[in-house]
């Protein structure tokens, strides 16, 4: 499975957000989408989850099941939690699973490996901002799809979490998935590509591996 | 904790219970509908007569805008919460989530309204026979009344104040339904007219409804969330 994209632009509200962006991404390979404020790190995922179309260029996906879409093969994590507070941790969790069309029986081991495994029963409604990002993360952790789109994944988290994400990241990529995450701080993980956003005139030091090839 | 569910019934399972929580609103409906009728009463003076003639009208009235109440919420928190963002990542066609959703609108907002309104009914001196006729076309009609509003929820959706829009949007669109639901109402309750051929077209207009409906709401939901 691999995901490519050609001269992808974009274009919101009628300013032209970034264009010419192109990538390459293989199953056990990691993309680090960076920029500034507003160069559209949030944008690509959202084109590439396939909510927003793009303005030009390709996208298409290699190999995978060719019945489904790329946004049907992957997990957005945004910046939304889609965490319901009148429903407790384990019913939010349990109806993603049942939506995804996943069993039901990981629910238990996904909320145990984000740490919220004591507290299943609690309505959402009590979760902090990190909590509830960890229930997201135990989403990606209950269904498996190949393809993981993160929006700043670790926006929230504690340090224990962040390292716990990476763990999660690391194992999720030896099992041949993909990866994209828009950041502003590194990873952790090892490898990674750089997709730097920043159009050259703006940041004349970034020194990326596949640059975004800007038109001036 | 739910055992093995498709996708569609989670969804509605979902939406269901959170209708019936603190602050999931399906019980606002039904009390808008119990105060606007028994307010009428007051309103109108002791007149038998009168209420017996009006009554029907006066019940699916209240039952239109009851509908309306909780509907401008029903795409809208989905959106503001990223729930859509997911569903829409989802395998199940964004068709029959829409359905879903709305059937659980349904079942948690009109069918306690249609369980009330033989109760009330009798503030407004409509007969136990009569009743079963009237709540007939209450069960048919407020379906096409629900699936008509959520085309107008899927527009509204990324607007602060959807409500007003949303009652503007889908109030003309309900005048058929709100015409055949009061003649069969009232063709039950004091006739001389047969109860046959406005029901008839009330069966119609929600067929019509929940086949047309989805798929507008879908269009526009797709529209929104770019």
């Amino acid at each position: 499975m691999r995901v490519n994209a050609v001269d992808l632009g974009c274009c919101r509200g009628g300013r032209d957000v970034f264009a010419g962006v192109s990538f390459q991404l293989a199953r056990g390979e990691a993309l680090a989408v960076t920029g500034r404020n507003g160069a559209g790190k949030s944008s690509l995922l959202r084109i590439i989850g396939g909510f927003i179309r793009p303005a030009g260029g390709r996208l298409w996906l290699e190999g995978g099941d060719p019945e489904l879409t790329i946004a049907e093969q992957a997990h957005y994590l945004g910046h939304q939690d889609a965490v319901k507070p009148s429903l407790s941790v384990a019913e939010n969790l349990c109806f993603w699973t049942a939506f995804f069309g996943a069993d039901a029986h990981k629910v238990e081991d996904a909320l145990e490996s984000v740490g919220l495994g004591a507290i299943a029963a609690l309505p959402a409604t009590y979760l902090s901002a990190g909590q509830r990002r960890r229930l997201s993360i135990a989403r990606l952790l209950a269904v498996k799809r190949p393809i993981w789109l993160l929006d700043e994944p670790a926006s929230t988290l504690d340090a224990a979490g962040r390292s716990r994400l990476t763990e999660f990241m690391q194992s999720h990529l030896a099992g041949g998935g993909l990866i994209l995450a828009a950041t502003h701080g590194a990873l952790g993980l090892s490898g990674a590509q750089e997709l730097s956003l920043d159009r050259p005139a703006q940041a004349p030091t970034a020194d990326t591996q596949q640059p975004a090839e800007a038109a001036p | 904790m739910s055992g093995a569910m498709t996708p569609l019934t989670a969804l509605l399972v979902r939406d269901m219970r959170i209708a019936v929580r603190v602050g999931g609103g399906a019980l606002i409906g039904v009390l808008f509908f119990v105060v606007v009728v028994t307010l009428t009463p007051f309103a109108v003076g002791p007149d038998l007569a009168l209420l017996k003639r009006i009554g029907p009208a006066i019940l699916w009235l209240a039952a239109l805008l009851a509908s309306l109440l909780a509907l401008d919420r029903l795409f809208a928190s989905d959106h503001e919460d990223g729930t859509l963002d997911l569903i829409l990542t989802g395998r199940a066609p964004l068709e029959l989530v829409i359905a879903a959703k709305g059937l659980a609108h349904w079942l948690t907002t009109a069918v306690p309204l249609i369980v009330a309104a033989p109760l009330i009914g009798l503030l407004l001196d409509i007969e136990p026979p009569a009743q079963a006729g009237l709540v007939l076309t209450l069960l048919v009609g407020t379906p096409a009344l629900t699936f008509i509003g959520i085309v107008g929820a899927a527009i509204a959706v990324t607007l602060r104040r959807g409500g007003l829009l949303l009652a503007i949007i889908v109030l003309p669109l309900t005048v058929p339904v709100l015409i055949f639901g009061v003649a069969a109402a009232n063709a039950a309750v004091a006739g001389p007219v047969p109860f046959g051929t406005p029901f008839t077209v009330l069966c119609a207009l929600t067929l019509a409804s929940l086949v047309i409906g989805p798929f507008a709401a879908a269009a526009a939901l797709r529209l929104d969330i770019e």
